[in-house]
This record gives C-alpha cells, structure tokens and sequence, in this order.
C-alpha cells in the first residue's frame, strides 16, 4: 500500500510498504478516505518529539471505511465509513472508567505519562497513523464512529482531532457567561477554539498570531478580535490595556512549543532542544490573564522540562488545565453543533492533496505557503466525493 | 458503533442572546455546563458504548516493545511498527533503563532519533534507492509558492558549497609542500 514515510527531519514521502493486519481480535482495518496534517504532526516532520523512527507514518486525523475486523469486534462490520478520534484507547481502564480517554493506560507500553496516538512516535505507543492507504485500528469497538449519513466527510476528519482540541480548549477554561478569552494561536485549532468560546458563553474573544493570513481568516470565521504580536512590544501588558488593566479571564495556548515571539524561548527551546519546546506562549498566558484567572493549555510541548513563570501562577491565584482532547466524549455535541448549522468545520480546509504529494503537502503547512491552514491528504483510490 | 448521545439538554435558548452576539451563530448553546461533553472532567460512569469491564485481552508480542520502566509489565495493546534495530536500537535500548522522569531517557532517544537518520540513508542505499532529498523537503512547493526565498536560499547554499570546495582544494594543494616543510 502507500503510505507516506518519515525519513528525518524535514523528509517525508510516499513510499509502498507492508499493508497493516489483524494483530488482536479487537482490531479493525480501516481504509482510509481523508486524513489531514495536523499542526502537531509538524513536530514530529521538525524532529522535536523522541523517538520518532524512521519508517513511521504519521497521521492521526482521518476518515474510512472498515475493511475488515477481528474476532471479537461487535460494534463495527465491514463498509461501516467511521471517523477515528486520535486517541488509540480501550475503554476500560482506570481512566477510560472515567472518560479520560486520552490518558488510556493499557495501549502505550512505552510511556506511562502519555495515551496513545495514531502515527505519533513510539512516545506515544509506536502505531502507524492514517496517512496511507490502509491502517489498523486497534480496540474498534470502542474508538471509531460511525459518520452519520447527514454529515459531509470533511467535516467529519475534522472531528477526529482539530474541532474537539479546539473544544476541549474552551471547555477547559470554564467560560462563564461574558467572560473575556483570549485565544493564542491562529491555527485550525486555535480558530475552533475561538468559535467554540462563543458557544460557552464568551463576552468578547481576542485571537493573538502573527501570521496575517490566519488573523483574517479567525476574524471571519469566529467574529472575535485579532491582534499580531509582531505589531505588539508586550503581549501582557498589551492584553492588559484591552481589558480595563485587568488581565483576561481565560487565556488559551493552542501554540505548544513551537512558538514564535521570543527569542531566548526560540534558541533555548527549539534550536538547542534545553528545553521541551519554546514556552513563550505559556508565559503569555499566565502573564496575561486576570487574578483567578483560568489558563487552558492544549498545544504540545515536549516530555522534559520548560521555563514558565510558575510564581506569577501561585500569585495570581490561577487555575490551570490541560490535557489531550478525549475526542470520544465530545463527538456527540459536537456533531449536533455542525448538523444545527451553528459551526462549520470543514471551512478551515485550504488544501485537498493526493496522497503522493505529502512532501510538498508537509512544506507548504510548515512554511505557511499559499495561504494554508488545513491540509486533507487523499489516497489514491479513494475519491474526494465518497458517498456515504 | 452507535454514537451515546448525551441526554437532550435545550439550547441556553435564543431570547437570552445579549443583542450584541446575536449575530454569532451558536452564542451561548453550551452556556449551561449540563450541555458540555467533558463536564465534570471526570465522570462516571463513562458514556460510552462497546465499553468491556475488564482490560483488553493481550496482544501477542511478534516483535520487541521496549517497555516504560514505570509500567510492572508490558501493556495488552501495543504498536508493532519499526521495532528498535542497529544502532540506534542499542541506544533506544539504554534510554529504557531510566525513567521518563530522568533527562536522560529523552536524550538519549533524542540521539537515537538522529543516529537512526543516518540508517534510513543507508537503508536506501543499500536497497539500490538514492533518495531525492530535494523531493522528500518538499522544496518543489517552495519554488512554486515562494519563489524569492527558495532562489535566495540556493544562491547562499551555492555560495557556501562553493567556499567549501575552493577551501577544500586549497588546503589539498598545499598538503605535500606541509609534509616536505615538516621534514
């Protein structure tokens, strides 16, 4: 089958290898129909996240249909078109009980700290991900979704990972009604977390990026306020002067550690890899919100260690919540939104590429080419309009 | 498998939209925290369907899974891809002898990571393929998209490899007259 392949830093391509198989009665294959690039994906192709191998397919968002299942799966059958939230999990466990599917416990032998994700190094558990031909999907019964009828498939991909992030964001920074957000990052997560703070509630939403693009599209897309860092001398103290010399309620990081904006974090965290990332974003958030403030981080840094400003957290009095989106346990609201007409998802997708283009499809995300924000990799094989 | 719909909670209800969001579609739809997936973070018991009481049954090992030292034994479902070998196995191999909480797991896979790089290449090689580095950056699209740059960036990359080589030869040229001048 194709599949695209990891070869270092910066390297990918699409290259025939081995098709996946049954490998525990609980599996399925699934074929795949869509399957984006994500912004996390780029920290893998950037070689920030360890052990990545080389060989790896990435791709944690996409679509299919099940080719085929194992012994023991009930829930799916042959033909079903599911949508595969990101995390790999078994329902089961400690955290499952609780719908922490992100936090699974039972799939990932190679860390205790992290779940399982498609096609995201051997850190988080060493499966391939979605963008091939083929992939196997463990624990079927619980995982995938099958995609009502009514749902448009580009706007199903998008629920796999970058709409519930964007969600859980929010959510997470339990917004009361007319509360100040401000959203860090204008990438696709960054844009859902914006739309989604109005469904929570929000009295005013402010997005800070600096890719001028990005702005417009969030300005559109969310109706929410816009800022560029690069037009600011202090993020703080300018968040500070927007809100009456108060501070924000809930500051966002849909960033991670890949942020641009201070050069100290850039060199020490990304260049020099001292630190899991570059933490210029946490520093704003924590920096920026009011006192009692909630700061809700989803973009990902890296397993080591990061300089933030944790006293100015305890002085402030701040509540902070993080976490992997459990995709699972938003899916059904968050279908009911796109079937209500009150979201679109499939609004951010810019570039729909063959499979065979991932090089390109990987540089141009990177790069910010040709305007990009989100990028669906088709396979060959499998049509841009799959009826369903 | 069916979607475990939460229980039909109504919407924060359109006539308490505040006039100046009444043009954001959805304002306020999961104002009432009963409306929010994920609320409370940790609730039981779970929704969700297809869901066992018991832990998955164990998948049969066909290829070595270095395993987390912070886990008794080995997890019942695991990825099976690119096990560790050669060189960077033998690395990947001591990273696993500390903990995820010691700098020098991360290090080490790190250095592995980059070890194994240099594999993949000879990987290629070895199966008659030289990669197209050029392809696999993706800089066709560079070309395409950002012309100026990509231009910019093959003059110095020139330039540099042009030092480089005349540096090179210059220092050839004068080894014999070294070695004579050293008798």
């Amino acid at each position: 089958m194709l599949a695209m392949n990891y070869r270092g830093p910066y390297r990918v391509r699409a290259e025939q290898k081995s098709a996946p198989y049954i490998e525990h009665p609980g599996d399925a294959i699934v074929r795949v129909n869509r399957a984006c690039i994500c912004g996390s994906d780029l920290h893998l192709y950037h070689g920030l996240v360890p052990d990545t191998r080389i060989g790896t397919t990435f791709g944690h968002e996409f679509t299919g249909v099940v080719e085929e299942v194992g012994s023991s799966v009930q829930n799916l059958k042959v033909g079903d078109q599911v949508l595969v939230p990101f995390n790999i999990f078994c329902g089961s466990c400690f955290f499952c009980q609780r719908e922490l599917y992100s936090n699974c416990h039972n799939v990932n032998a190679e860390s205790s700290a992290t779940g399982a994700i498609y096609g995201y190094s051997h850190t988080t558990g060493g499966y391939d991900g979605g963008q091939a031909e083929y992939v196997r999907v463990p624990m079927s019964d619980v995982g995938p979704t099958v995609i009502p009828a009514d749902l448009d498939l580009d706007d199903a991909v998008l629920l796999t990972d970058a709409y519930p992030t964007g969600y859980q964001a929010a959510e997470m920074g339990d917004i009361r009604e007319g509360e100040t957000v401000v959203v860090f990052g204008a990438g696709p997560v960054g844009i859902f977390a914006a739309k989604s703070a109005w469904l929570l509630g929000a009295g005013r939403v402010i997005v800070v990026d600096h890719v001028e693009y990005r702005l417009e599209f969030v300005r559109n897309f969310a109706q929410c306020e816009v800022v560029n860092f690069k037009e600011v001398d202090d993020m703080a103290l300018h968040i500070k002067k927007m809100t009456d010399w108060m501070g924000a309620d809930v500051c966002i990081d849909a960033v991670g550690g890949e942020a641009a904006g201070n050069l100290a974090q850039s060199i020490t965290g990304i260049k020099l890899k001292l630190q899991g990332g570059a933490a210029t974003v946490l520093h704003w958030c924590i920096n920026s919100v009011r006192k009692g403030g909630k700061v809700s981080i989803v973009g990902v840094y890296g397993p080591t260690f990061n300089a933030i400003p944790i006293g100015n957290a305890i002085n402030k009095g701040l509540t902070l919540r993080m976490n992997q989106a459990s995709v699972k346990r938003h899916l059904p609201r968050l279908i009911e939104h796109i079937q209500a007409g009150r979201i679109k998802p499939s609004e951010v997708i810019t570039h729909r590429m063959p499979l065979e283009e991932v090089s390109d499809a990987y540089h141009m995300f990177s790069s910010k080419l040709d305007n990009c924000i989100k990028t669906v990799l088709v396979p060959p094989r499998a049509s841009l309009s799959v009826a369903h | 498998m069916e979607i475990p719909h939460l229980p039909a909670k109504p919407d924060a209800g359109d006539a308490k939209v505040p006039a100046k969001h009444a043009h954001i579609k959805g304002w306020g739809a999961d104002l009432d925290h009963a409306n929010r997936p994920a609320y409370p973070m940790e609730r039981m018991p779970a929704r969700l369907d297809g869901a066992h009481s018991h832990p998955p049954r164990q998948q049969a090992r066909s290829v070595e899974i270095l395993q987390s030292i912070e886990r008794p034994s080995i997890t019942p479902l695991f990825g099976t891809p690119n096990p560790p070998s050669g060189l960077s196995g033998m690395v990947r191999r001591v990273a696993f002898k500390y903990s995820e909480s010691d700098l020098r797991h991360w290090l080490l896979l790190l250095f592995a990571d980059r070890v194994n790089m240099v594999e993949g290449l000879g990987e290629d090689l070895k199966r008659g393929k030289i990669p197209n580095i050029f392809a696999e950056m993706g800089l066709k699209s560079e070309f395409k998209y950002n012309r100026d740059a990509a231009v910019r960036k093959v003059v110095i990359a020139s330039v540099v490899a042009g030092i480089g080589v005349l540096l090179w030869s210059n220092s050839r040229r004068h080894r014999p007259e070294r070695r004579l001048r050293r008798r």
